[in-house]
C-alpha cells in the first residue's frame, strides 16, 4: 500500500462527472467498430463463398444436357464385319461408319461425298459407329432394317448448340426481296429496300470502326519506332550503318502509312452509310433463309446483297416482307469450332426437330476420355474410392495406436516431448513433400553414395506402383498421420481421469482400462478427427501428381494396385485440357468432389453432436 | 499368502515409517499406522496434509503418477505391498476403492457393478455374476432401487445412487479392505446419511479407512481415527478418545474448529 491517501468521495464523484459520460460513449463506440469489423469479415466471407458456389453450379449446368441427333440408320453390315460381330466375343467391335455417315447425309438431305462430306460426319461424335456395331452384336435381328438411332455430337457441336459461339439471331428483314442470278452458279444477287437488314450493317460497322481503332493504334506505336530509329541514323557516322538504318526507317514510314490507310478505310466503312461490305471469314456471318434454301452473304450494300446458295432454293421467285428472313451469328467463322455450312445443317435439323436432348448421366457414369463429349469422371471416383480405403486402412490403426501409446503408457519425458513437437510439426509440412517422400520412398528406391540402399518399397507388392490407389494411399496416410494422431490424442485427453481411476482402483490393467474405458469414450472424437483428416486427403492433389496419379486413364481401376486416378488429379487434368466442355465437366468434378467433402463434414458434425459428452 | 506373525494378525494393515514424495515435495513424513480389520478408520486433517496420499498408498494408485515415489513398508496381512513381487492389479482387487466424486462407468448399472468380477473372473457362468451383482447392489443399499433398471446407463442415477453404486461396484470385486476418499463430499445430506448408515454396515465384512472433512462424520462412523497435520501423522487412536480427549493440542484445536 502507498503513503497516498485518497479522497474516495472524489473518486466515486467521478462516476456522475462530465467525463463519464464521453467515456462511456467510446467505450460504446469502441464495441460498436468492433462488432461492425466482424459483420464487415463475415459478410466478405459469405459473398466468396456465394461466388465460389455460384460458378461452380453455373458451369455445371452447362452441362446437365448433351445433344443427340436423331437418325434413320439402315443396319447394314460387311461380311467381314459380320464375322466379327458374331464371333460372340465382346471385345472386338466394328465401327458402322457407313450406314451411319449414309443416315447423316439423308438427314442432311444433300448428296456430298467424300472429303466434301466430312464436315457433316463430323458433328456426330467419333465412336458412334462402334456403338452401332455393338447394337447389332446385342441384336442382330435389327440387320437390314431402318433403326431408329439417337446419335451423340461431337463436344463442339455441344458447345455450339449451348451458344458458346452465340446464337443465330434476327438480323432484320423488312421489304420484299428480289433474287437475280449472279456471276457463277451458285452466286445470286438480292435486293431489298434500302437498310432491311439494319441489324447485320450494325454489326458489320461496329466491327469495322472497331478494326480502324486498332489499325491507328498500331500505326501509333510504329512512331515511336521511327523516332528511336531516327535518332541512331542522326548519330551514326559509318555509311554502311547509315544505309541500313535509312532502309529501316524506310520500312517503319512504309508501315505506318499502310496502318494509317487501312485505318481510314475501316473507319470510312464504318461512317459511310453507302458502303459496300465484303465480309470475310473474321466477319460475322450472314445467312439469308428464302424459298426453302440458304444463301451465305458474301457482300452487303444498303439495298443489294451478293451472296453464295449454300442450300438450294426452291425457286428464283421474289419474296414478299415475312417470307424470307436474315439471320445473323455474330462470332466469326474464324474463332467458331463449327463452320457457316454445319451452322447451316444444324439449323437445318432443329427446324425438323432432329435434335434431342438427354440428361447426361455419362459425365457421372464413363471414365476419362479424349473425347470431350465422352469423357466422365466415374474412373476418377473409384480411384479416390480404393485410394481412400487404403489411406483409412493404414492411418486409423496406426494412429489410435500411435495416440493411446503416448497418452496411457509412455513416460512423460523429453523423449516424449520431442516426438510430441514433431508430430505437430509434421501436420504442418507441405503435402507435396510427403508427395516426394513417397515417391522417394515406396517407388524409385534410396541410393547413397552410388550405392542402392533399397529398391522401392511397393515394388515388392506391385510390379509397376506408380499411379495405383496403393501408392497414393499411403502417401495420403503418412500425409494425414499426424492430424489424425493429434486428434486422437485430444480426444484421449478429454475422458476424464476419474474413469481411469474408477478402473484401476477395481483392479483393471492398464491395457484394460485403456480398451474398456477410454478408447470407447474417446472413439466417437477418434472417428470425427479421422473423417475430417480423410475429408482434407480426399482433395489432396499435389501429393498425388507426384507420384503420377495425374496420367490419362481409360478404365475404373478395379483394386488397389491397377493404374487409377483421383477426383482432384482429374480436375486438374481437365481443367488443362484446351477443349472447351471439359469447362463443364470439371466444374461437375468439382461439384462431385465438394458434395463428398460436404457429406463427410457433415457425419462428423453428426458423430460429434450425437456422442458428445459432458461431464 | 496368510502370514501368522504376532503383529499381523491384528491387524488388517500396518505401515511402518512411510514417507511419499512428488518430486522434491515430502508429502507424507514417517507415518505409522495400524488398520484394524472389521472396523472403520477415519483420516482427518487439514486440506493438503496428506491423508489423500496416503489413503493412495495403500492400494498403489500413486504407482499411476509419475513423479510419486514411496519409502517405507506398508503391510497387508503381513505381506509388503510394495515388493516387487506383488502386482498392483492385484493388490486393488484386494484393496477396494471409493473416489471423492461418484464416477460410474458410463455403461449400464448392471454392467458398472459385474466389471470387477468380469475382469477377475470370479464368476463361472452368467447366473453367479447374476448373484454377484444383486448381491452387491444390495449390500449398497441399492437393489431395491436399481433392481428394474438395470440396463439403464449408471451416469443417469442420482449423486447419492451413483455414490452407492460406486460402493457396490467395489464390493463386487470381494476385496478386503475398502478405501473412501471423501465419499460423501459430492452428496447432500440425505444422501450422505444413506452412505454412512452403509458404511457401517460394511464394517461387519471389511476394513474401511475413510477419508473425511467432516467431524462429525468421523465422530459417527469410526472406530478408530488418525489425524494427520503437514504430512505428520499426529494422533491415532480411538475414536472416542480423539474427539473427547486428545492428547495433542493441534487436534483439540483442529476438532474444535479452531484451524483447518
Amino acid at each position: 500500500m502507498s503513503d497516498t491517501s485518497y479522497d474516495m468521495a472524489a473518486l466515486s464523484a467521478k462516476h456522475s462527472d462530465a467525463g463519464a459520460a464521453s467515456r462511456l460513449k467510446k467505450r460504446y463506440w469502441a464495441e460498436w467498430r468492433l462488432k461492425a469489423y466482424g459483420v464487415f469479415a463475415i459478410l466478405l466471407a459469405a459473398a466468396a463463398l456465394v461466388i465460389l458456389v455460384y460458378t461452380i453450379v453455373a458451369k455445371t449446368l452447362t452441362v446437365t444436357n448433351e445433344y443427340y441427333i436423331s437418325l434413320d440408320v439402315q443396319m447394314e453390315a460387311s461380311d467381314r464385319q459380320m464375322t466379327t460381330l458374331t464371333d460372340g466375343n465382346p471385345d472386338t467391335s466394328v465401327d458402322l461408319k457407313g450406314p451411319l455417315r449414309d443416315a447423316l447425309r439423308d438427314a442432311a438431305n444433300t448428296d456430298l461425298k467424300g472429303r466434301k462430306a466430312r464436315p457433316l460426319y463430323d458433328l456426330v461424335s467419333r465412336f458412334e459407329g462402334y456403338e452401332l456395331g455393338g447394337i447389332i452384336e446385342a441384336n442382330p435381328d435389327v440387320l437390314g432394317s431402318s433403326y431408329h438411332y439417337e446419335a451423340l455430337l461431337d463436344d463442339s457441336v455441344q458447345l455450339y448448340l449451348k451458344g458458346d459461339f452465340g446464337f443465330l439471331e434476327d438480323a432484320g428483314s423488312r421489304g420484299n426481296l428480289t433474287i437475280k442470278p449472279g456471276e457463277s452458279d451458285d452466286q445470286v444477287i438480292l435486293e431489298m429496300p434500302t437498310n432491311a437488314l439494319g441489324q447485320a450493317r450494325l454489326a458489320m460497322r461496329e466491327d469495322r470502326s472497331q478494326e480502324g481503332r486498332v489499325f491507328r493504334r498500331s500505326a501509333q506505336d510504329q512512331e515511336r519506332a521511327f523516332n528511336e530509329t531516327q535518332a541512331l541514323l542522326d548519330d551514326a557516322t559509318d555509311p554502311a550503318e547509315k544505309e541500313r538504318l535509312q532502309g529501316l526507317l524506310d520500312g517503319f514510314d512504309a508501315q505506318q502509312k499502310d496502318l494509317f490507310g487501312r485505318a481510314d478505310a475501316a473507319l470510312n466503312a464504318a461512317t459511310d452509310q453507302q458502303h459496300v461490305f465484303t465480309l470475310r471469314g473474321d466477319d460475322p456471318s450472314v445467312f439469308i433463309r428464302v424459298n426453302k434454301g440458304w444463301i451465305k452473304i458474301t457482300e452487303l450494300a444498303s439495298e443489294r446483297m451478293v451472296g453464295t446458295i449454300m442450300d438450294p432454293l426452291d425457286s428464283m421467285d421474289a419474296a414478299a416482307e415475312g417470307s424470307w428472313k436474315a439471320l445473323l451469328l455474330e462470332t466469326p467463322e474464324s474463332v467458331r469450332q463449327i463452320n457457316d455450312r454445319q451452322a447451316l445443317w444444324l439449323e437445318n435439323f432443329k427446324r425438323e426437330d432432329r435434335l434431342v436432348t438427354h440428361f447426361n448421366k455419362r459425365v457421372l457414369l464413363s471414365s476419362d476420355s479424349s473425347n470431350a463429349e465422352l469423357a466422365g469422371i466415374w474412373g476418377a471416383l473409384i480411384g479416390s474410392f480404393w485410394t481412400m480405403m487404403v489411406t483409412f486402412g493404414l492411418v486409423f490403426p496406426i494412429g489410435v495406436m500411435a495416440s493411446i501409446y503416448l497418452e496411457e503408457f509412455a513416460p512423460k519425458n523429453r523423449v516424449t516431448d520431442f516426438i510430441e513437437v514433431n508430430i505437430n510439426n509434421l501436420a504442418a509440412v507441405p503435402s507435396i513433400v510427403f508427395g516426394l517422400l513417397g515417391l522417394t520412398i515406396l517407388l524409385s528406391g534410396v541410393k547413397l553414395f552410388g550405392v542402392d540402399l533399397f529398391d522401392g518399397l511397393l515394388k515388392t507388392i506391385a510390379e509397376d506402383p506408380r499411379s495405383t490407389p496403393l501408392a497414393g494411399g499411403v502417401v495420403l496416410a503418412l500425409m494425414s498421420l499426424p492430424t489424425i494422431i493429434i486428434a486422437a490424442r485430444a480426444s484421449i485427453k478429454a475422458v476424464p481421469p476419474s474413469i481411469r481411476d474408477a478402473a484401476l482402483g477395481l483392479g483393471a490393467s492398464k491395457l484394460q482400462t485403456s480398451t474398456h474405458h477410454v478408447l470407447p469414450l474417446a472413439m466417437p472424437g477418434i472417428l470425427t478427427g479421422s473423417i475430417i483428416a480423410m475429408a482434407q486427403a480426399l482433395g489432396e492433389t499435389a501429393p498425388l501428381i507426384i507420384i503420377g496419379m495425374n496420367s490419362f486413364i481409360q478404365d475404373p481401376p478395379g483394386g488397389p494396385l491397377d493404374k487409377a486416378n483421383v477426383l482432384p488429379s482429374l480436375i486438374y487434368l481437365w481443367n488443362n485440357n484446351s477443349e472447351r466442355l471439359f469447362d463443364g465437366k470439371t466444374a461437375v468434378a468439382i461439384s462431385v468432389l465438394l458434395i463428398f467433402l460436404i457429406l463427410m463434414n457433415a457425419l462428423a458434425v453428426v458423430l460429434r453432436k450425437r456422442f458428445e459428452r459432458r461431464w | 499368502m496368510l502370514d501368522t506373525g504376532a503383529t499381523s494378525t491384528e491387524y488388517k494393515i500396518t505401515a511402518n515409517k512411510v514417507n511419499v514424495y512428488y518430486g522434491d515435495t515430502q508429502a507424507i513424513k514417517d507415518v505409522d499406522v495400524n488398520i484394524e480389520a472389521n472396523a472403520v478408520t477415519a483420516f482427518i486433517g487439514p486440506s493438503g496434509c496428506g491423508k489423500s496420499t496416503f489413503l493412495r498408498c495403500l492400494n498403489r494408485m500413486n504407482d499411476t503418477i509419475d513423479i510419486c515415489r514411496v519409502t517405507g513398508e506398508i503391510l497387508l496381512d503381513g505381506n509388503d505391498i510394495y515388493a516387487r513381487a506383488v502386482d498392483p492389479v492385484n493388490l486393488r482387487a484386494r484393496v477396494g476403492m471409493v473416489f471423492q466424486k461418484p464416477n460410474p462407468f458410463p455403461k449400464t448399472i448392471y454392467d458398472n457393478v459385474a466389471y470387477g468380477p468380469r475382469i477377475h473372473g470370479l464368476a463361472k457362468d452368467k447366473a453367479e455374476l447374476d448373484q454377484i451383482v444383486e448381491q452387491s447392489l444390495r449390500r449398497a443399499a441399492l437393489w431395491t432401487e436399481a433392481k428394474d433398471r438395470l440396463d439403464e446407463p449408471g451416469t443417469g442415477m442420482s449423486g447419492g445412487q451413483q455414490q452407492r453404486l460406486c460402493i457396490a461396484r467395489a464390493i463386487a470385486t470381494a476385496p478386503e479392505v475398502l478405501l473412501m476418499d471423501e465419499p460423501c463430499s459430492a452428496l447432500d445430506p440425505i444422501a450422505t446419511a444413506q452412505v454412512e448408515e452403509l458404511i457401517d454396515e460394511l464394517r461387519q465384512n471389511y476394513a474401511v479407512v475413510i477419508v473425511t472433512h467432516s467431524m462429525q462424520q468421523a465422530a459417527r462412523v469410526s472406530q478408530k481415527t488418525a489425524f494427520f497435520h503437514l504430512g505428520h501423522l499426529l494422533e491415532f487412536g480411538e475414536t472416542s478418545k480423539i474427539f473427547t480427549n486428545p492428547d495433542h493440542e493441534k487436534t483439540q484445536q483442529y476438532i474444535t474448529g479452531r484451524f483447518g
